[in-house]
């Protein structure tokens, strides 16, 4: 009798197993068409994109040539913005993560005045409305004439209330009060007790933070388009957005589409290698917070 | 923090407990205060006038309040987001909840591949994904066109009036799937193993199980992943931002009410009613998120 409802049970086990990958499959090709059709496209002469199919490599192999007019475009700006966006991103990354880790440790292991309030302000900050934020803070940077300047990008970017959040909880379950009690015992003081104790524990949760703050810089639109203006501080994604507005509109600057197309794949190449390399910190850190980069 | 550190260093000074909150809290707190907190009260503030070329600036009250309150413009895309979010956040979270259930049931080959795989999108930024959608759309040279040409079908037309909204909605599925997605997985990986154990010893089939145990566990993960996709599809600019290009007859200055702010003070310099609008939008996003958790507290209960 076991044996029979084994073998059924497994039958139907590797049947169900089936389908249900087809299923997954099915939503991977979905997932995988835009890539493909970049990196497709990237491969391509403009004749060529426009007069052969759109999901399959052209019998000319341009993705070299693409790459070198990328680069040279309008004297190579694009490698000055791609220059900018690793320089936001990664500024803004390492603070952002190192200043939500001593914030998130102070509302975890302090009691204090205004504690209560001051994380409540942290966590409704996700409800407000970019516009609401980015164009008052034009108006703010503009008077102290920090606008049209990397600063104009970074410090507001340094600023990740769901990191924070989701310190203040990894702090909670990675590191034991009594850790920190016993370094106060041995008349350790708190500064002392957070770099050469705390800190180490909290590193998993720290990368994590510091991935999503770099990705979520890397990818920001709206806040580097209000604040700068020239061309020399834009970020890949606001310079890209302009040249694809101007091959777009077709005033002469249809030539720019395989320019475009070999831009996105160098600009979304780094972002996915940084997910793939660092999985095991988001993928945790995601899990632990629900929280939205 | 310079402080802090030199202290640390000549280990002379003493950072006690009292002080020591304070002390972690100052870095991120005065960024918070000085690009969230100052620039909201500096909103706010700017709400209240108005400047006009004859009388120059001037305190109106809630003049601009009552303008916003009135003004199709902005009404207008509102309901727009409406529309646009009862039809992608079902299908967002409903594809995450499916693909997360089925990873979950470890009835599949590959498992961490499809995961991360459909986690990728999510590291594009939504610029990108605007652009290389908007590609894909193409009538002329996009591939779906090309395809149904060659079969000698009508083209699908992805970016005429009627069906834009669902083309921007497929964008940001796309994006945001496999995002919820790995939330719930980590939610799911997170129930006891011994509940599976016991319900199968029950009799219970393996759908059954995921329907009636698992999925009602982790319903306080899928509120919060409405709640924020909620907010998120109010704020939406980007896409529609980008794909004005392809459709700009279509898509308008006004299209979204993010939308609509940014034209109010920056091409039309009133930044008085583009904060007003502003506000007025964040209200919304309030009221909806609350009125929702309200309605999710009440089934639960």
């Amino acid at each position: 009798m076991a044996i029979v409802s084994k073998t059924a049970n497994s039958a139907s086990f590797r049947n169900s197993r089936r389908w249900l990958t087809v299923a997954l499959a099915l939503y991977f090709i979905y997932t995988f068409i835009p890539i493909f059709y970049v990196i497709v496209s990237s491969t391509k002469s403009n004749a060529d994109l426009f007069g052969t199919f759109g999901l399959w490599f052209s019998g000319d192999f341009h993705f070299w040539q693409n790459l070198q007019d990328l680069f040279t475009y309008q004297d190579g700006i694009f490698s000055r913005w791609l220059l900018n966006t690793i320089l936001y991103s990664v500024v803004s990354g390492v603070g952002a993560a190192l200043f939500a880790t001593f914030a998130g440790y102070a509302f975890s292991k302090f009691e204090f005045v205004g504690k209560k309030l001051s994380f409540a302000l942290v966590l409704g900050a996700v409800m407000i409305p970019q516009t609401a934020l980015v164009i008052p803070i034009f108006l703010l940077l503009s008077k102290v004439g920090l606008v049209n300047t990397p600063w104009a990008v970074i410090l507001p970017s340094l600023v990740f209330p769901p990191g924070v959040f989701l310190m203040k909880v990894y702090a909670d379950d990675a590191l034991s009060n009594e850790l920190i009690e016993a370094g106060r015992v041995d008349g350790a003081g708190e500064v002392h007790i957070f770099f050469n104790i705390a800190f180490r524990l909290l590193t998993p949760g720290f990368a994590t933070v510091l991935i999503l703050a770099f990705v979520a810089t890397w990818n920001n639109y709206f806040l580097p388009l209000v604040l700068l203006n020239s061309s020399d501080n834009f970020p890949v994604t606001v310079g890209l957005s302009q040249w694809y507005a101007l091959a777009t509109s077709g005033s002469g600057g249809a030539v720019l589409f395989s320019i475009v197309m070999a831009g996105s794949l160098v600009s979304i190449v780094p972002v996915i290698a940084a997910f793939l390399i660092m999985q095991r910190y988001w993928q945790g850190g995601l899990g632990a917070g629900g929280v939205k980069a | 923090m310079p402080d802090a550190v030199a202290t640390r260093r000549r280990g002379r000074v003493y950072v006690t407990k009292s002080v020591a909150p304070y002390l972690f809290l100052l870095p991120f707190m005065a960024l918070f205060i000085a690009f969230l907190i100052a620039p909201l009260c500096y909103a706010f503030g700017l709400s209240l006038f108005k400047t006009t070329m004859v009388a120059g600036t001037q305190f109106v009250g809630a003049a601009n309040y009552l303008k916003v309150f009135t003004d199709p413009s902005f009404w207008d895309g509102v309901v727009l987001l409406f529309k646009f979010g009862l039809m992608q956040i079902p299908i967002m979270l409903g594809l995450a909840l499916l693909y997360a259930l089925i990873l979950d049931s470890g009835r599949v080959y590959g498992r961490n591949f499809f995961r991360i795989a459909f986690f990728i999108p999510y590291a594009v930024p939504s610029v990108i994904a605007a652009l290389l959608w908007g590609y894909l759309y193409g009538p002329s040279f996009g591939p779906f066109g090309q395809l149904a040409e060659f079969f000698h079908l009508p083209k699908p037309q992805f970016l005429l009036d009627g069906t834009i909204l669902g083309s921007i909605a497929n964008i940001a599925v796309w994006e945001f799937m496999g995002y919820n997605l790995i939330i719930y997985f980590a939610a799911l990986q997170a129930i006891p193993q011994d509940l599976e154990e016991a319900s199968s010893v029950d009799g219970a089939t393996g759908l059954q199980y995921a329907l009636r145990i698992k999925l009602p566990l982790i319903m306080p993960t899928v509120i919060v992943t409405i709640i924020f996709s909620i907010i998120g599809t109010l704020q939406l600019f980007s896409e529609p931002y980008l794909m004005r290009n392809l459709a700009p007859g279509i898509i308008n200055s006004h299209y979204t009410p993010n939308f609509y702010a940014y034209t109010l003070a920056f091409t039309n310099q009133q930044y008085n009613y583009s904060a007003a609008v502003s506000f007025v939008l964040g209200g919304v996003v309030a009221v909806v998120s609350y009125v929702f958790m309200l309605l999710a507290n009440r089934r639960a209960a």
